[in-house]
């Protein structure tokens, strides 16, 4: 179950993606988002390629590595691929494939769009796989900061947010174990009915849910004796701070917007 | 049963970064009947090593036989089921596992997998409770409601409610008060003898490594360290330092009498009082002959 899924997931290495301010990242992040939408040619989807292998080589984790944890989206994009093919009926006749007409427009729309599903997948797991879910957050928290002018509740918003990430692997820890004992217990997730496989995750739920409110009592005494109280006034342990790789990254990024503009067509 | 592993190494994770060899090359037999200690540092692979004994996990290289039932490597492993029900399994910490709204109920939940009769159960519920000494009258009770030590026995009755004939034992008294301990233990000594039970325990303790098993298995890195009677391991001091394992303080007593006093005695399972008479009658006797 969690060997295949890396979606989420952090690999610690010494990388400049690594060492990249969180914030950075994810506004660096956001207006790739926005700029793939502006490729239209293949060297401008070449230089956006470029870009994204780049950095997932510059982030040290392994790239096969990578691609296999892509698996389940790998499917999808295959999907967008095959679905734009044969859904698309202008321009030239391409080829035909058992008697069914594959235009040149559909290959070419198919291609592009399962391209950029590719490298918003990319861009956006190489965020997880390099930032700590608590350096995600505290960026998070503080791109909104300006929210909490108009009342909004970042910080608790954080908060929820970093507890939440701080206790999915303990959850999947405990999945892993309940399970393991109701399967000694006979109990068979695998196979079976649909109903009686929807039965035998009783026995599983609901120990988990005893186990979540038990959890979430005890840290909420442990807050509590420890003396916090929300945002106002908090300071902070450790205090996000750009570095020279941040603007020297910015400088690449602008450069990258830059030769886009240059090749669309 | 009889169990043996051949060569049983176990990967988490394989091609992965996170890629981790838990067991390396594990090789050795139990005799049916037995009682089987397990001993180790935290992540040694104890955990792993018992998750094989009923197909939880599968050998990533080698192959386990218990009784007629054979797991191998890279091959489907055919009635699990009926592994399963032969090899009951009592996790850390076993009470995360109730669910049921009552005692009754969660107790009768392996028997009723495994397809067994509603009078058959209700026998069984009766026999399993009166083992784990829980009151009749908790059990039309939710398991919920009941103190730690209790539930930790509901759920060790719903082990036993299984009839296994292998039972496996993850740290079971973990978290629970000396007293509570010892009764645990004592009580799975008794199962052990009146069912002819193959018993395997993984501890912490080397007081009941020494007390309970008849067989000691060291663990370390996921090799085997050392394998042997409880006397010819206990007896090796250095050894067990050197993966930071202690000597139960009986065993430190026989070693420090024959050191200090050369003294030789014999051990028959006494306790520290009984050894320090014995030590000064010994070392009193010798003086007199001068
Ligand atoms: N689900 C898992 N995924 C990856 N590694 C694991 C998993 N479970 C245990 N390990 C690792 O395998 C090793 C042995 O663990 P375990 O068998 O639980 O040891 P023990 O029970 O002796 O403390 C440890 O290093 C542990 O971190
Ligand atoms: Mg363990």
């Amino acid at each position: 179950m969690s060997s295949s899924m890396i979606i989420g997931q952090y690999i610690p290495a010494d990388s400049v993606i690594h060492r990249l301010d969180p914030r950075s990242k994810i506004a660096i992040i956001f207006f790739y988002v926005v700029i793939v939408f502006f490729a239209n040619s293949v060297m401008s989807y070449g230089v956006l390629t470029l870009f994204a292998i780049g950095s997932a080589l510059l982030s040290k984790v392994p790239f096969r590595y990578i691609m296999k944890g892509l698996k389940p989206v790998w499917f999808l994009i295959l999907f967008t691929f095959l679905l734009h093919l044969f859904v698309t009926r202008e321009g030239d006749v391409a080829f035909s494939l058992f008697g069914w007409d594959v235009y040149r427009e559909g290959l070419i729309q198919g291609g592009a769009i399962s391209l950029r599903f590719f490298l918003l997948i990319l861009v956006t797991s190489l965020l997880t796989l390099t930032t700590t879910p608590i350096e995600i957050t505290d960026a998070i928290e503080e791109l909104l900061g300006p929210l909490k002018k108009l009342r909004f509740p970042v910080h608790e918003l954080a908060l929820m947010m970093s507890i939440s990430l701080r206790f999915i692997p303990t959850l999947m820890q405990e999945t892993e174990k309940i399970s393991k004992a109701q399967a000694s217990r006979g109990v068979d997730f695998r196979t079976g009915s649909f109903k009686d496989r929807v039965r035998a995750v009783v026995p599983l739920l609901v120990p988990l849910f005893v186990s979540a409110f038990k959890r979430a009592e005890e840290l909420a005494m442990a807050m509590e004796a420890r003396g916090y109280q929300g945002g106002e006034g908090r300071t902070k342990l450790r205090e996000l701070q750009l570095t020279k790789i941040d603007v020297l990254v910015y400088g690449v990024f602008v450069l990258l917007v830059i030769a886009l503009f240059m090749t669309r067509s | 049963m009889d169990i043996s592993f051949e060569h049983v190494s176990y990967i988490y994770q394989p091609n992965s970064p996170f890629e981790h060899r838990a067991l390396n090359d594990i090789t050795f037999s139990i005799k049916s009947g037995s009682y089987v200690a397990v001993i180790g540092h935290t992540g040694s692979g104890k955990s792993t090593l018992i998750q094989q004994l009923n197909g939880l996990l599968q050998p990533t290289e080698g192959s386990i036989q218990i009784g007629k039932y054979k797991l191998q490597a890279g091959e489907k492993t055919k009635n699990l089921r009926g592994l399963r029900e032969q090899v009951g399994v009592v996790f850390q910490y076993p009470e995360h596992q109730l669910f049921e709204e009552t005692v009754a109920k969660d107790i009768a939940f392996g028997p009723h997998n495994f397809g067994v009769e509603k009078m058959e159960i209700d026998r069984r519920i009766k026999e399993a409770v009166q083992a784990t000494k829980l009151p009749d009258e908790l059990l039309e009770r939710s398991p919920f409601d009941l103190s730690g030590g209790q539930m930790r026995r509901v759920a060790i009755s719903g082990v036993l409610a299984m009839n296994p004939e292998v039972l496996v034992l993850d740290e079971p008294t973990a978290g629970l008060d000396p007293r509570g301990q010892k009764d645990i233990m004592d009580m799975f000594k008794d199962l052990h003898k009146e069912k002819g039970l193959t018993t395997i325990l993984v501890t912490h303790s080397m007081e009941d490594a020494l007390a309970y098993a008849d067989h000691i298995i060291i663990l370390n890195q996921g090799e085997i360290y050392r394998e042997g009677t409880p006397l010819e391991i206990f007896k090796q001091h250095d050894a067990l330092e050197k993966v930071q394992l202690d000597v139960p303080e009986v065993m430190d007593f026989l070693r420090r009498a024959k050191k200090e006093y050369g003294v030789e005695i014999e051990y028959r399972g006494q306790d520290i009082a009984e050894l320090a008479k014995e030590l000064t009658l010994k070392v009193r006797g010798d003086s007199d002959h001068e």
